[in-house]
């Protein structure tokens, strides 16, 4: 009898002991970011793609988030805090659209997240005598949703939005808009400073610690609507370390388990090190963006083939150490916005010499002009020697080019001047990496028509009328599938016409432990941390 | 005296206000826009000229100037347009850092400048002098970002014996003198004490071989003095050079360790001001400088004084 109830008594005890080491021993996840900040931390994050990966997707959602659950495919969008949208019915404008908001979701401070929250959120973006009103976050925020007019309550679980105009495009800009808590704000005293540091939003992990520019801690949100999203780990770490030595010293040191962007000539030591180098393609594009204003060698769709024709891709993956995917048109390749363009982007001297010589160039008369690049800068790659790397390539066939470098940030500047302003110093092309998620990022601000620089960020002042019909066609297309079709037409065009020298798709590089398992890198920008977990 | 530091208070109200209008103006002319810190990059001309007036920079320079300047007299230095903080506290927060950075890189610097310099100075042109000489023009030369970056590779990445970056475990929030914390400061403290190691050790060593070979040091001898005795004649003679050499290095290390800071992480004013220039956070960059900029022109005074504390003839000068 003792014995049994000894061996029941031990049996209990291993298995107490079971349950304690499985709900400890995921982990703490330690992060070297490349941003020299933690990102803001009240909702709507700077730091670009950055600042969402870690601290939007991560402590927020949006109604709609993206999908970032599978490493084979392009990631979409999916329900987040709405449930189901669409154009309200019997709605012959197409600018009224209704959101269903999701039953039982909480803010990690216990308040409910209802339909008031969102027209709340939005107020704090759009609406500048609003209380919540924040000028930080309005600047994040308001750009990315420029189709919203206006917005209400219906009930406590639906929303309305009205566009300007029909836009079948307003899915991919709200997943930008992250829904911060009002009782929270409410609770310290409608402080955002305050709020900055005890943070609340419906995310799948809660920020616990936070000191400004050293690190940010955050634990699972057990309570997560979304199960397949609820952290394994028990902690996760983000710390800011800007300078790539650094971060490869803090990973080899054992400082942190993850770093992201390791420079491209670390890789090969770090893998010898043992640790895992985890890439894969996403929506990224390092192109030279044409000007096509009179006067360009560009205006001429055979030199734009043939330069497009010139570049050794391969050779300049080689230079890369691997760290790229050559392009083969605007969009990755394998997008479901891919299509099946006609003109083919290889590497063919021969023919980019002939069709040179069919647009009166040639040896005797290479065409010469100057390109604006810049020595570093975000998404930027490493542009000084992969820009040599094409000087050398465009020479071959008789394209001569000469560079105008200027800092990154006043190159943004130029960039949103446009090529005709006097700061682009007679550069005939800018050397620009595009965030290209959705159809406007991807496609339309770069190359419609009313958005030419400074309205827009059409840098080149490129303008096709049936290229914009083809974007009224894509905000007109409520119908996702039939959107999509849209779209690859609109990426065929892109690709057909050459309308940019299409070189290279970064591919999100990040160094790794050995003992950091699970992690799934999604085709985003974002990335979902839920599945990881760290072996001690 | 008192009225000496008095004179000395009043001559760095217009260097302070020079200081003010310099750095302004420098962050002002410098390419690039604020905006780029707090919008996304592609964001309309509409957009961006409407943020523009929200942060009162469409407005003239000098009353941008005179407004910022109006607010730094009563003490506040603005608001980081990155991340909505008050300036005052992240420069604080952030000199402190370099502060313990600066101290202990200093103290290193000192104490091994010192030794090289007394040792080159009492043993010219011997073996030892050349050695010390050449560790001093070492020290000089050698780029310190590159030997920080070195030594990370030596000691964090292969022998896994220090921390490459951050100022403590849990950041610099609860940092105190212990083992875990001071561990963290060896490589980015020695790295930046190699320059005022150099520079001290030469100065030192052309005083030390200076005053060893005037009059009095011969009087001391003749006087039977030992040579300890006369050592600390000799000291005595050396230390206010020596200490206005310090101070300036101290100025020099605090204002000067952007790359250092950078390369290890470390949250002081050096890190602070990268990230500012890069994010074109002008009241963040403005306030550092200006806070730099007095705490050098503060530590100037306080080394004169210092100086004429210790060799009244300087304060007849």
């Amino acid at each position: 009898m003792i014995r049994k109830t000894l061996s029941r008594a031990a049996l209990a005890g291993l298995a107490v002991m079971g349950s304690c080491l499985a709900a400890h021993a995921q982990g703490t996840l330690r992060i070297g970011m490349t941003a020299s900040d933690i990102p803001l931390t009240t909702g709507q994050t700077d730091n670009g793609g950055e600042g969402m990966r870690f601290m939007g997707y991560t402590v927020y959602d949006g109604l709609i988030n993206w999908d970032l659950t599978s490493a084979d495919k392009p990631s979409d969008i999916t329900p987040g805090l709405a449930t189901e949208w669409g154009i309200a019915p019997g709605d012959e404008s197409k600018t009224k659209w209704i959101f269903k908001i999701r039953p039982g979701v909480k803010f990690h401070d216990g308040s409910d997240f209802t339909a008031e929250s969102v027209v709340w959120n939005l107020d704090k973006l759009m609406k500048t005598d609003a209380p919540q009103y924040d000028q930080r976050q309005s600047a994040q925020g308001k750009s990315r949703i420029p189709a919203v007019a206006s917005y209400r309550v219906v009930d406590p679980m639906t929303v309305e939005i009205v566009t300007k105009a029909p836009d079948a495009t307003l899915p991919y800009q709200l997943a930008w808009i992250m829904m911060s808590s009002p009782a929270q704000w409410e609770k310290l005293g409608k402080s955002w400073e305050a709020f900055a540091k005890t943070p609340s939003g419906t995310g799948p992990w809660k920020l616990t610690g936070f000191a400004p520019r050293e690190r940010a801690e955050m634990v699972p949100n057990k309570e997560y609507w979304d199960k397949t999203r609820v952290p394994k780990l028990d902690k996760l770490i983000l710390m800011p370390l800007p300078e790539p030595n650094a971060r490869v010293a803090a990973l080899r040191a054992g400082q942190v388990d993850w770093i992201e962007a390791p420079a491209p000539d670390a890789v090969e030591s770090l893998k010898g090190a043992g640790f895992q180098i985890v890439t894969n393609a996403y929506p990224h594009n390092w192109t030279w963006h044409l000007s096509r204003i009179e006067g360009s060698p560009w205006n001429d769709i055979r030199v734009r083939k043939a330069a497009n024709l010139a570049i050794d891709r391969e050779g300049m993956k080689e230079l890369l150490s691997g760290m790229m995917i050559p392009a083969q048109g605007w969009l990755p390749p394998g997008h479901q916005w891919f299509g099946e363009p006609t003109f083919k982007v290889t590497y063919d001297v021969e023919q980019a010499k002939k069709l040179l010589a069919e647009a009166g160039y040639g040896p005797d008369k290479p065409i010469r002009t100057k390109i604006l690049i810049s020595p570093s800068g975000s998404g930027q790659m490493l542009p000084l020697p992969m820009n040599e790397f094409i000087q050398q390539s465009l020479a071959e066939v008789g394209i001569m080019v000469d560079y105008e470098v200027v800092e990154w940030n006043q190159m943004i500047n130029i960039w949103r001047a446009g090529a005709k302003d006097p700061s682009a110093r007679g550069t005939t092309a800018i050397n620009y990496s595009y965030f290209i998620q959705d159809p406007f990022s991807g496609f339309i601000r770069q190359t419609q028509c009313s958005l030419s620089a400074p309205a827009g960020v059409n840098w080149g002042y490129y303008c096709d009328p049936e290229t914009d019909k083809l974007f009224e066609q894509v905000r007109n297309t409520f119908d996702p599938a039939a959107q999509t079709e849209i779209l690859k037409k609109v990426h065929e065009k892109f690709v057909n016409d050459a309308l940019f020298l299409f070189v290279t798709h970064d591919v999100a590089p990040r160094a790794m432990s050995a003992k950091v398992k699970g992690f799934v890198q999604a085709q985003n920008w974002f990335q979902n941390f839920g599945t990881i977990t760290v072996e001690p | 005296m008192l009225l000496y530091i008095l004179k000395r208070i009043v001559y760095v109200a217009p260097v302070a206000l020079g200081v003010s209008l310099v750095c302004f103006m420098l962050v002002h002319l410098a390419p690039g826009d604020p905006l780029t810190a707090i919008m996304p990059v592609d964001a309309t001309a509409e957009q961006q000229s409407e943020m523009r007036t929200i942060y009162g920079f469409d407005r003239p320079l000098p009353v941008q100037f005179g407004l910022w300047l109006g607010k730094v007299l009563t003490g506040d230095l603005g608001v980081s347009i990155a991340t909505g903080r008050p300036v005052l506290g992240e420069v604080a927060r952030a000199v402190k850092n370099s502060l313990i950075l600066a101290a202990v890189a200093t103290l290193i610097g000192f104490a091994l400048g010192s030794f090289f310099g007394f040792v080159a100075g009492y043993f010219r042109n011997s073996v030892m002098d050349r050695l010390a000489s050449a560790i001093s023009v070492l020290g000089v030369s050698v780029p310190h970002y590159w030997l920080g970056m070195v030594m990370v590779i030596i000691f964090s990445a292969q022998l896994n014996w220090l921390p490459p970056t951050g100022a403590g475990p849990g950041g610099s929030a609860d940092w105190r003198p212990d083992f875990e914390h001071l561990r963290y400061i060896i490589l980015p403290a020695i790295t930046m004490s190699v320059i005022p190691m150099g520079i001290i050790a030469r100065t030192v060593r052309a005083l030390v071989a200076d005053i060893l070979s005037q009059e009095f040091v011969q009087a001391l001898r003749a006087k039977g003095l030992g040579e300890w005795g006369v050592f600390k004649h000799v000291v005595t003679n050396a230390a206010p050079t020596a200490l206005a050499v310090m101070g300036l290095q101290l100025g020099y290390l605090l204002g000067g360790s952007i790359l250092i800071e950078t390369v290890f992480a470390w949250p002081g004013a050096g890190f602070l001001l990268n990230a500012a220039i890069f994010q074109r956070d002008l009241p963040l960059l403005q306030g550092t400088i200006l806070v730099l900029a007095m705490f050098f022109v503060s530590l100037n005074l306080i080394v004169d004084v210092a100086q004429t504390a210790l060799d009244p003839r300087i304060q007849r000068a």
